[in-house]
């Protein structure tokens, strides 16, 4: 296990590339702590299945370097990184047993006999497949086969992390949150670095510690589900996270006071603001609709079930906001009123804090 | 999106002359491996191209310059060998009976195999399996079987030194082919396709020409080009069942046999005139050609 | 799944109607003259099973079958570990890719007798590139004359005709395996060997079955090459089956042999078209598992 580094890390599949435009990854230093469990989370084609194949080492990176406990692997070869990695599609060596497959990666390795043979055993215990050692791999279930090679990871006791590119894609629905469960048993019982690439927020909010959003090849913010949910650093991390998402409006700031759609309200604190392009995000759960504040239209209303979510018109401005399942919601003519702590400023797309912020410390979690 | 912030600067301001960055595009690219295949590709292209570049060196060659020593290119540079074929009916008719034949034989082979493919792939029906299997069969007929028995039924039937009567005897091994070829890609296409069609309601003929051969098309191009391409190669049927009207090229290339010995030039000459057509036709069709191969099964 | 619907026959009707006219009728011409005899003037009388007995006793038939089996043994033990290992080494995407298929088509789009013809030039001693070659080196070599050189430069033949068509559809199945394999196996840290034997063979078992019995069944109906390179010579050295069967049919016109000939040539095609029939269901069977 180890802390893994990227240093000045930034990737472009371009020869001779001309700008930032060319770079699949955009240049960034991170730390990916020991023994936690980490979220990649971001739309298709953000980077984020490169990042990981830079630090598994399928890919090397063209810029910057890679460091596995201040040790510098850039140059090194997978097999030589001792990581495991689990792929979107399950990978599984079709005409070996699966107790064949869990042994491959240690006969590569040289291990004597008796050796592999205990390992093998264990971690067949350890996914649970104990009794379909000697079954072909090839006639196996799909998550039976993401359990293989899970297992082909795992059954290397060194391993300093393990990797998971979307593994859940191809699994059944209600198959994917028993795999989840057991893959957070695992990370809790053995504690493996483990990094999840995911698209889907609800699998990387409830699998990791920490969350890292990515957004167009670069990094807009790492940290926990509550965090992410709270204060987004970025426009991009308040519309991706939450469903709905935030909502964000082109906004006038100027000291304490803020202008959306020809409405002025006050905003209680001051923000350090450099002049460029301001906007301010809500979300929708810190919207509430009552006698004063904005003006707004209802347009229609959503039952989801547990909440319900309301569309609004607000001077031509989209509004969306989530109301109690037993709330009444006034038909036509409404105001709209943001719950205090629940407004975020940004300047060209990035947050900015407000003076008088103190640091998160409730620890209520009603992300989903 | 604008980024003057700290936490996602642009990359660019880091890339000339950094030692680094060029170790790791060194390691990106690894030599050794690389190089082996592209030396193995070129061993073997060559051996592949040396017969054919030979061919092409005689049919620029007078037969003086050919019997007169030995040179690895054309010395005197001469097209006289490609006249006398282009100038000639009696050669150059060769060519243009083989592409009649072939022609004909691609469209009835299609046409009669799409049906066919199609109830192969979509319903059972009895005895299914064995004509399968028997169309099969056909395919690996070996021609010199059929030979003698072409030549007196065309003959009887009065088709004998047709074009028509080329492109049937081809049938027999195309037709199975296609059949084949069109099955293995129509099983690719989910048959949630036909029913929505039919709910849409299209008619069979409808939902099959305006929507599921538009589906297969790459299918109908690479049996297309198969139907074309073996056709086109077989000589023993083609020269048994013709003999002045519907001679192929390859039956006429015999003709350079003469009492004054082999004329090489104008032999080489039409060898090469016979890959052409095949070249264009392989370009046409690159990107299929190794699914076409695995007959659509891969 | 498949529906059952009889009224599919109708869709296979034409196929049928077309391959029974250029199939059925011949085979029974084949069948007629097999068990019938003539001295000539068109006059046909009924012999039995007598050529079919001739013909099983007959050495020049067994010759020709045991150089067919050895020539078709020989070309598949080289063309079909050659077309796996060029496949392994074609570049998978990029304009060099389109250009090597192209390149490794052209062979097949040859007509066979100008396979035969560009091999009789290239071969000659004194203006073929390789005759010529071979000559200067000191190499004893004319096809015309030897055995060995006669043999050699058939199956070289052979090879530099066919061999692309085993790469192609090895290739084929190289390029459908994903690339999370070729990952998963460096993770491994399995070895070239390894690699090659655990996934690339067992994807390309599939259309390396195609590919031996496709090559299998068109090396052992071959005529036409042979047939404008050595013309069956030295001597009957590299008479095959179908060579020795036209010369009998069209040469000689001993219809009757060569007839029980062509049927027990059928039927051996027709063994080995059933295995591979069975086989390649079999194998379809599986994937859809």
């Amino acid at each position: 296990m180890a802390k893994i580094t990227l240093q000045s890390l930034a990737h472009t599949y371009v020869q001779d590339p001309k700008g930032p435009e060319d770079f699949a990854l955009q240049e960034l230093n991170h730390d990916w702590n020991d023994g936690e469990a980490y979220a990649l989370l971001g739309p298709s084609g953000c980077g984020k299945s490169t990042l990981l194949n830079i630090i598994s080492g399928l890919l090397v990176p063209s810029h910057g370097r890679v460091l596995f406990d201040g040790q510098d692997v850039t140059d090194l070869p997978t097999a030589d990184r001792n990581i495991a990695q689990v792929f979107q599609f399950p990978v599984v060596y079709d005409t070996m047993t699966v107790r064949e497959n869990l042994a491959f990666p240690l006969r590569n390795r040289g291990l004597p006999p008796s050796d592999v043979q205990d390992r093998v055993e264990r971690v067949g215990r350890m996914i649970d497949m104990t009794d379909v050692l000697d079954r072909r791999a090839a006639g196996l279930t799909a998550d039976a086969k993401q359990k293989i090679s899970l297992g082909r990871g795992m059954v290397r006791d060194d391993v300093n992390a393990l990797l998971f590119d979307e593994p859940l894609t191809v699994i059944d629905p209600h198959m994917k949150w028993e795999l989840r469960t057991q893959l957070k048993k695992l990370h809790h019982d053995f504690g493996h670095t483990m990094i999840y690439v995911t698209h889907d927020q609800t699998e990387a909010l409830t699998f990791a510690d920490k969350v890292v959003v990515m957004y167009d090849g670069r990094v807009v913010q790492m940290g926990t589900p509550v965090e992410l949910f709270e204060r987004p650093a970025h426009t991009f991390v308040g519309y991706f996270i939450g469903s709905p998402g935030m909502n964000v409006f082109d906004a006038k700031i100027d000291g304490t006071k803020a202008q959306i759609a020809g409405t002025r309200f006050d905003l209680k604190t001051g923000y350090k603001l450099k002049g460029g392009a301001t906007k301010i995000g809500v979300r929708p759960e810190n919207i509430r609709l009552g006698d004063h504040g904005l003006p707004a239209r209802v347009k229609r209303v959503e039952d989801v079930g547990r909440h319900k979510i309301v569309r609004l018109d607000m001077d031509g401005l989209e509004v969306a906001a989530v109301a109690g399942e037993g709330a009444t919601i006034p038909d036509g003519g409404t105001h709209v009123q943001f719950v205090e702590g629940g407004v975020n400023v940004y300047e060209n797309d990035w947050r900015v804090a407000a003076e008088n912020e103190q640091p998160l410390t409730h620890d209520k979690k009603d992300a989903a | 999106m604008t980024d003057q912030t700290a936490s996602a600067p642009g990359a660019a301001d880091h890339l000339p002359g950094d030692v680094k960055v060029a170790d790791a595009n060194a390691r990106a690219k690894p030599g050794t491996r690389v190089n082996g295949s592209t030396v193995v590709m070129v061993l073997y292209l060559l051996f592949l191209l040396l017969p054919i570049y030979w061919l092409i060196n005689m049919s620029l060659k007078t037969n003086a310059e050919i019997l007169g020593g030995f040179s690895l290119y054309p010395r005197n540079l001469t097209f006289s060998n490609y006249e006398t074929i282009l100038t000639d009916p009696s050669w150059y008719m060769g060519y243009v009976n083989s592409m009649i034949y072939v022609v004909m034989n691609t469209v009835i082979s299609i046409s009669v195999a799409l049906p066919a493919a199609y109830a192969f792939s979509r319903y059972n029906f009895m005895g299914d399996k064995h004509l399968f299997f028997w169309l099969l069969t056909n395919r690996m007929a070996p021609p010199a079987v059929f030979a003698l028995p072409f030549f007196q039924l065309y003959s009887s039937v009065g088709l004998f030194d047709t074009h028509i009567a080329v492109a049937l005897a081809h049938c027999l091994f195309n037709v199975p082919l296609a059949v084949w070829i069109l099955e293995g890609f129509m099983r690719g296409v989910p048959k949630e396709i036909d029913e929505t069609a039919y709910i849409d309601g299209y008619s069979f003929g409808g939902f099959f020409v305006k929507i599921f051969m538009p589906l297969i098309a790459s299918g109908i191009g690479v049996t297309a080009f198969f139907c074309f391409m073996f056709s086109w190669v077989e000589l023993l049927l083609s020269r048994t069942l013709t003999s002045v009207d519907a001679k192929p090229i390859a039956a006429t290339m015999t003709r350079t046999v003469s009492a004054s010995g082999l004329d090489w030039g104008v032999l080489a000459a039409a060898g090469v005139l016979t890959i052409v057509p095949g070249a264009l036709v392989i370009f046409f069709v690159r990107n299929y050609i190794a699914k076409g191969f695995a007959l659509g099964r891969v | 799944m498949k529906t059952d619907n009889q009224r599919a026959w109708l869709l296979v009707l034409p196929v049928l109607v077309l391959v029974a006219f250029s199939a059925v009728i011949p085979l029974m011409t084949v069948v007629n003259y097999s068990v019938q005899d003539t001295f000539g003037n068109n006059q046909f009388f009924w012999a039995g099973l007598e050529w079919f007995r001739d013909q099983l006793h007959s050495e020049r038939m067994w010759d020709a079958l045991w150089r067919q089996l050895a020539f078709s043994g020989i070309i598949l033990a080289i063309e079909v570990p050659l077309g796996v290992f060029v496949a392994l080494n074609m570049p998978k995407k990029g304009v060099w890719a389109s250009v090597v298929l192209v390149l490794m088509s052209l062979p097949l789009l040859i007509p066979w007798n100008v396979v035969g013809t560009i091999w009789q030039i290239f071969g000659r001693s004194d203006i073929g590139l390789l005759g010529y070659t071979l000559d200067q080196l000191g190499v004893d070599y004319n096809y015309t004359q030897g055995f060995y050189s006669a043999w050699a430069t058939v199956i070289a033949m052979d090879v530099w005709h066919w061999t692309s068509l085993v790469a192609l559809l090895a290739y084929a199945g190289l390029q459908s395996i994903p690339d999370a394999y070729y990952q998963a196996a460096r993770i491994d840290q399995a070895s070239r060997w390894a690699v090659f034997r655990y996934i690339e063979l067992p994807k390309m078992r599939g259309v390396l079955t195609i590919a031996i019995l496709l090559r299998f069944m068109d090396s052992f109906k071959i005529y036409t090459e042979p047939f404008v390179l050595t013309g069956g010579g030295p001597g009957n050295s590299t008479t095959f089956l179908s060579i020795d069967l036209v010369k009998m049919a069209l040469g000689q016109f001993d219809l009757g042999p060569a007839a029980a000939f062509s049927l027990m040539y059928f039927l051996v095609i027709m063994v080995i078209s059933y295995v591979f029939y069975i086989v390649m269901t079999n194998l379809d069977k599986e994937d859809g598992q």
